[in-house]
């Protein structure tokens, strides 16, 4: 009888232990589901070695010309200080549409980034042109602050006109294995964009190591992000090649598996021409050129802009202008 | 979720970067170097070296036969008796430093050249070949008067002349594996490059009789196979050092047998490399196309045999593939190029002879559409999947940029397999485990197990093969005591 009972518990045990299969091909199978599935483990020094190749990659004549003008395209020109005004803003947005008039040819960027209560104003200075908003929100940059205020957040800056939402994620949820919790906050947030665009903020800085990286990007590609994003531009380090590089594979993974293409914004630390140049190679490498605009990669960044301005200058004229021919706003 | 698009916005391709190439000196015909000079060859002979990425003559090289061989012997001889062998360890160090920071100054010229002569990407040479090859004359040169140290309690005495043969895939680093322990060890040497690759050892001679290495401690004498017998059959040579196929490997061992000489081989072979399920997946395909086509794959330790655990042999076939499409395939002097030239035509008709069987075998091949030069020798890299241990592109050693994909379901039978081959130079291991990797790479019969990681090499780290793969080991300490008689 004991025996019996015996083997009827482990037969009972063993049931429920393969109800929970942690199949390692379920990152890369149609069902996967970052909520109940392991992602893949990233090796960091694998990842550094392969950044550091791309970074090897010799960007020359055309090709610099080419992809310096696409980085100006892909910049989300950015003001988020607690001492911005109307009259900073404006000025900013004044830039982004022109970047650099005494030279006829260069596209403006992509969008510019503001806080919710800049958004009328900035959505007003950027009117008749291509130029988007983005608004920061969910009580960016720390995101400490109930769902209630986070909705509330989102959908004045939407109603305000924000044609995108860059929100930030709970990350001390996330850090304390709260993934629920961290999904159901972006889902939440997703449906209160309405038809804005939600980019997902990481805030890598904070989260340490790759492993991590690449599971929140699972987790936010699942609930709903267009984009995701690697940090608030708060938190030092802000974006790096390597975090980039993870998110894009989870991108790519998505990708294989769904069909569905999801966008990339490093912010925060990316300030010359050579090291944005990087980053398109990157981008090109493990996404492939159909990533290569706007509508799926973005550069949140405020210093970057004239640098790239200078090397075009430079490639044009063959001389280096003193930065101050380049306009400040 | 944002809407399904396959819509190509925009393309955005490399313009061409090639490396200048008008800083390079090359004389149009090389003489060879013995005894601290420039001597025309005794039969008078000379062959041609060609640039394998457009077939085009790049310089005439001198063909030494048994007569000049004898001469570079002789050379070596009177050198260590009369200087180098009674030089102490720490003036011997003196050179070696010298003569590494002279190469260090010529990088980028010994960069080019070896590419143009090789065909290797400017990448690989500029990044690995050259700065690797100045570390181990820095890493040799600092042992030099230190061998007491290095092997404690023993009387330390050199061997006297060694004899060094190298082959084509790392050119200059061959010969400095080769001559650098030899040196700080205190023996002379007498070095014949491979016929395909002779223009490093040539500027590296040129760099020696600047350094002012008084003469004769090093002689480089050119030529093809008949030289290099000459140097093995030489009854004067101590020590042979063979780098190479185990064809002329196992030739070498018999024609030493018997001698008081002493040797290392360092032969061919067919590493495994590993991926095992929990694997980083991602950064497991950089370490499977680092193992396989660094180099066009011609190196004796290429990842050549893959293994994948069955349960994700799928994606990372996928993957490989996928990567393999971004590969640069072309001329090797574009700074962006990945893959460059086959060596030869011989080595290239080895390599598509090997296809062929691979493909009449019944594997299944797959080839990146890249476009390749139709001037040259190029191969695109190439994957074979649903091949055994039976087939014979698994068994031999290709040399190329062809790898095979075999499944397996257990640890267990993944070391059964790895280790089931005439070789034993090198494997990989993939795994986030850190238990497994103390498993396998203890159970592996390789001489070298790299984990989550391939193809690393320094100069501190020893390398060399089990079985059919050699003997001896070169590189770090043990690289040293290949050079030095201990009692």
């Amino acid at each position: 009888m004991a025996a019996f009972l015996l083997s009827f518990s482990y037969l009972f045990l063993s049931l429920i232990l393969l109800k929970k299969p942690m199949n390692k091909l379920k990152p890369f199978s149609s069902d996967f589901d970052p909520l109940r599935h392991e992602s893949p483990s990233v090796d960091k020094v694998g990842v550094e070695e392969r950044v550091a190749r791309i970074q090897t990659r010799s960007i020359k004549n055309e090709s610099k010309i080419q992809g310096l003008k696409l980085v100006l395209n892909m910049i989300d020109l950015t003001t988020l200080e607690g001492k911005d005004t109307p009259g900073k803003v404006k000025q900013m947005c004044y830039k982004a549409m022109h970047l650099l008039d005494a030279h006829p040819g260069l596209p403006a960027t992509a969008a510019v980034c503001v806080y919710p209560s800049m958004v009328g104003i900035a959505k007003a200075a950027v009117k008749g042109s291509d130029v988007k908003i983005a608004s920061v929100s969910t009580a960016f940059p720390s995101g400490q602050a109930p769902l209630n205020v986070k909705l509330d957040d989102t959908r004045f800056a939407v109603e305000n006109g924000a044609d995108e939402i860059d929100m930030v994620i709970s990350r001390g949820k996330f850090l304390s294995g709260e993934y629920q919790f961290v999904f159901d906050e972006i889902a939440a947030i997703k449906e209160a964009c309405g038809k804005a665009r939600l980019k997902v903020i990481l805030e890598t800085g904070e989260l340490v190591t790759l492993d991590n990286v690449r599971k929140a990007s699972d987790i936010a590609i699942h609930a709903g992000a267009d984009f995701i994003k690697t940090s608030t531009g708060k938190i030092q380090p802000a974006a790096t090649m390597q975090v980039t590089y993870t998110m894009l594979m989870a991108i790519k993974d998505h990708y294989d598996r769904t069909g569905v293409m999801i966008g990339m914004k490093p912010a925060g630390g990316i300030s010359t021409a050579k090291a944005a140049l990087h980053y398109l190679v990157m981008v090109k490498e493990t996404l492939g050129d159909a990533w290569l605009s706007n509508e799926w990669f973005r550069f949140g960044a405020s210093s970057l802009a004239n640098d790239v301005l200078m090397q075009i200058i430079k490639m044009e004229t063959g001389v280096y202008q003193s930065s101050d021919y380049f306009s400040i706003d | 979720m944002a809407k399904k698009t396959d819509k190509k916005i925009s393309s955005w391709d490399f313009s061409p970067s090639p490396e200048g190439i008008s800083h390079i000196e090359l004389k149009d015909k090389y003489d060879l170097f013995i005894d601290g000079k420039w001597v025309k060859p005794s039969s008078g002979k000379y062959f041609e070296s060609i640039n394998p990425s457009n077939e085009e003559k790049i310089s005439s090289v001198a063909h030494a036969n048994q007569a000049d061989v004898d001469k570079a012997v002789k050379a070596a001889r009177k050198a260590y008796n009369g200087v180098w062998g009674k030089m102490s360890g720490k003036e011997r160090g003196k050179y070696i430093y010298r003569i590494a920071r002279m190469m260090q100054e010529k990088a980028r010229e010994l960069a080019v050249i070896e590419t143009l002569d090789g065909g290797k990407p400017i990448r690989e040479s500029r990044d690995i070949d050259i700065p690797l090859a100045c570390n181990h004359f820095f890493y040799y040169a600092g042992w030099a008067d230190k061998l007491d140290y290095a092997f404690p309690n023993r009387k330390v005495e050199s061997l006297g002349v060694a004899g060094q043969i190298i082959p084509w895939n790392f050119p200059l680093l061959m010969a400095a594996w080769k001559i650098a322990p030899a040196l700080a060890a205190g023996n002379t040497v007498v070095l014949k490059p491979a016929e395909s690759t002779s223009l490093t050892a040539l500027k590296l001679a040129e760099i020696i009789e600047e350094s002012g290495l008084p003469a004769g401690v090093v002689n480089i004498v050119t030529g093809f196979g008949d030289t290099g017998a000459a140097i093995v059959n030489h009854p004067d040579v101590d020590k042979v050092a063979f780098t190479g196929s185990t064809d002329v490997g196992k030739i070498i061992q018999k024609a030493i047998s018997g001698t008081d000489k002493k040797a290392t081989l360092e032969l061919g072979g067919k590493s495994a490399n590993i991926i095992l399920e929990d694997a980083p997946i991602d950064q497991a395909v950089e370490g499977i196309v680092n193992g396989i086509f660094f180099n066009q794959g011609h190196v004796c330790c290429a990842g050549s045999r893959l293994f994948v655990q069955e349960s994700v042999a799928d994606v990372v076939v996928k993957k490989l593939k996928q990567r393999l499409d971004s590969l640069y395939v072309g001329n090797p002097l574009d700074k962006n190029t990945d893959i460059g030239a086959i060596n030869s035509k011989e080595q290239l008709q080895t390599i598509k002879k090997y296809i062929k069987i691979g493909q009449e075998e019944g594997a299944e091949m797959y080839q990146s559409p890249c476009s390749i030069p139709t001037k040259g020798y190029f191969c695109p890299p190439t994957l074979f999947t649903n091949v055994a241990q039976s087939s014979v592109i698994v068994q031999q050693e290709i040399f190329g940029p062809v790898l095979t994909i075999q499944t397996f379901r257990t640890v267990d039978e993944v070391i059964q397999k790895a280790n089931n081959t005439p070789f034993g130079l090198a494997a990989g291991v993939w795994t986030d485990k850190g238990s497994r990797i103390f498993n396998l790479t203890t159970k592996l019969r390789a001489g070298v197990v790299w984990a989550n990681t391939y193809n690393k090499f320094d100069p501190t780290s020893p390398f060399g093969g089990y079985k059919e793969s050699g003997f001896g080991r070169e590189g770090g300490l043990h690289g040293l005591e290949a050079y030095v008689k201990l009692s």
